[in-house]
């Protein structure tokens, strides 16, 4: 659905050149909610905007629908704009229009007759739930509100990408839920294409089927969110997965296992799902002869599936430990030795 | 002393048909005039240095000549023009010169205004150029625009009355006549008054139309 392939991005300014994206390669299949995380800086917005080419890359190639974004006339781009939605973090809405007339704006550009219109327009205004403020301008609503037009008005052309920049970065926690769960509805009842820019670890956990971490242009790392956030590769991956799954070992544990005997083992355990964890734990104390002792444990949830991470001490015969591990790694879950300084 | 009123009147007419004809003729030279030096401006639409640059250059060459000096100046394109260099016809001339590239650069600053957000979101829905000026930029602006115009017009009321002072008729031309060469300071001071009025009319119109297209 949308091809990245060796972009780069270099701005000038006063001389100086500031590269943005350095040969990014990015591949999102259609139907996916896609997410690109990284700290400010990060060249997030530049990525997200060589997609519509508001930016356009200094080299490479940019494939949307099977469309060289790159190849096409101005007014060819104009048409293949119309396929691609974008939201903003800071919404930008028309003021000096009514919420109807900013909804129905990309309609009106083509000239689409009026009926048409007023029946698109309030159909997308039931979908995010403010037809009753047809009539207002946008600085009566809210931040939330507001956000809830721009999709509308990003959803007008019926596109099939949605480009989200940083979408609930303005909004109040309760507020950007209710602007994810409107964004997953989207995808799953239009089965629109989502891209998703932001620097909140949060948002990707929510709702992505995948991620990417951006660092300084480059993508440092990239696959199913269940992926990363299980086994982060890199040491940003990592930290951003921090922010939401507290699975820092705790300090008390680390000296544990700085004293470790060699009769016991430290394992972090990574499980997805609700049955895989402690049943496993149980049933390996009553399988193996082996003392089993949960040091640390966390559970967050991934798109509505709980997933937990413990740290677990196995003591005993160390081939026994090795047949739990050997059991262990049967099952649906990932394994990890702990050692000293690994975190 | 007896206060000729008709006098009066026909003078506020012709004060009246100089600054609505000028800023007429000024807003068609100076919107168009406005909006290029935004969009050729770098990054912007257009972008065009060559174009930016020459319209910059002329712009502020008019708007460093006095206007006194300016009406002097042009004579002999006025005579072009209108046939005459006296006259409420002729005082129009110089005074277009004198308020359209001033108006020009009111209508840059509104646009420049505009949140550059809209703008982007202009282009990623697809507008073409003529649609982000006329769609999103223009309407944008327009509380600001007409704030912008008030100001412009202000300033042709003060223009309209120096042009009285080359026979171009008008309130000014009655205060100067009577008030300076016949020391009638009555005549002079209801002139003056009018004037007052009608700058203090012109403002408020301006500020009430102008919050209005705010909405706020
Ligand atoms: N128009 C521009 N001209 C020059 N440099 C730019 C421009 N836009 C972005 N940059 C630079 O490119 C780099 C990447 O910027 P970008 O806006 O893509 O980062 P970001 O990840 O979106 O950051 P943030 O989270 O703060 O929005 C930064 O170093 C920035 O200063
Ligand atoms: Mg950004």
């Amino acid at each position: 659905m949308i091809t990245f392939e060796k972009v780069t991005k270099i701005y000038e300014s006063t001389g100086k050149q500031v590269k943005a994206l350095d040969d990014v390669d990015l591949h999102i299949e259609k139907g996916e909610i896609y997410g690109v995380i990284g700290f400010s800086g990060a060249g997030k917005s530049s990525l997200i905007r060589c997609v519509n080419l508001l930016e356009r890359p200094t080299s490479g190639k940019v494939v949307v629908n099977n469309q060289d974004l790159l190849s096409l006339s101005p007014k060819e781009l104009r048409e293949a704009k119309r396929n691609i939605g974008m939201i903003f973090q800071h919404f930008n809405l028309l003021n000096s229009k009514t919420v109807f007339t900013n909804v129905a704006m990309p309609l009106l550009l083509t000239k689409t007759p009026k009926e048409e219109v007023k029946k698109r327009v309030y159909e997308l205004l039931d979908f995010v739930g403010l037809r009753d403020k047809a009539d207002n301008y946008p600085d009566q609503l809210s931040g939330g509100q507001k956000q809830r037009i721009g999709i509308a008005r990003a959803l007008s052309t019926q596109p099939s990408v949605l480009l989200c920049d940083e979408a609930t970065s303005a909004l109040d926690p309760q507020t950007t839920q209710s602007i994810l769960d409107l964004l997953k509805r989207i995808n799953k009842e239009y089965n629109i294409t989502i891209l998703i820019i932001t620097h909140e670890m949060g948002v990707i956990r929510e709702i992505c089927d995948k991620v990417a971490v951006l660092d300084q242009g480059k993508v440092i790392e990239a696959g199913s969110v269940f992926d990363v956030f299980a086994q982060p590769k890199t040491e940003i991956a990592h930290n951003f997965v921090s922010t939401v799954m507290h699975d820092e070992i705790p300090e008390s544990v680390h000296q544990l296992i700085q004293s470790q005997e060699s009769t016991s083992q430290i394992y972090r355990i990574v499980f997805v799902g609700e049955s895989a964890g402690a049943p496993l734990l149980s049933q390996i104390a009553k399988q193996f002869d082996v003392e089993v002792n949960v040091l640390f444990g966390s559970i967050t949830e991934l798109q509505g599936t709980p997933f937990g991470n413990l740290i677990v001490k196995f003591e005993g015969e160390a081939k026994e430990i090795s047949r739990v591990i050997m059991h262990i790694n049967q099952q649906e879950v990932t394994v990890k030795e702990v050692l000293d300084n690994v975190s | 002393m007896l206060v000729d009123w008709d006098q009066i009147l026909i003078a506020l007419q012709e004060t009246i048909s100089m600054v609505a004809f000028s800023l007429a003729f000024a807003t068609i030279i100076g919107l168009p005039l406005g909006i290029l030096l935004v969009v050729t401006r770098k990054g912007h639409l257009w972008e065009n240095a060559p174009v930016f640059n020459v319209l910059n250059a002329v712009v502020n060459v008019f708007r460093s000549i006095p206007f006194i000096i300016l009406m002097v100046a042009v004579i002999p394109f006025t005579r072009l023009i209108v046939g005459t260099s006296i006259g409420t016809a002729a005082a129009i001339v110089p005074m277009v010169l004198f308020s359209g590239p001033y108006i020009a650069r009111l209508i840059e600053n509104s646009l420049l205004e505009v949140d550059p957000g809209v703008m982007e979101a202009a282009q990623a829905m697809g507008a073409t150029p003529r649609q982000i000026i006329v769609r999103f930029l223009l309407p944008e602006a327009l509380s600001s625009l007409i704030l912008g115009l008030t100001i412009a017009t202000i300033g042709l009321v003060g223009a309209s009355a120096m042009a009285g002072a080359i026979g171009g008729g008008g309130l000014g031309d009655l205060a100067i006549t009577y008030g300076y060469q016949r020391f009638d300071t009555v005549v002079m001071i209801i002139t003056v008054a009018i004037l007052v009025v009608m700058v203090q009319g012109l403002q408020t119109t301006g500020n009430i139309l102008s919050k209005k297209i705010r909405r706020r």
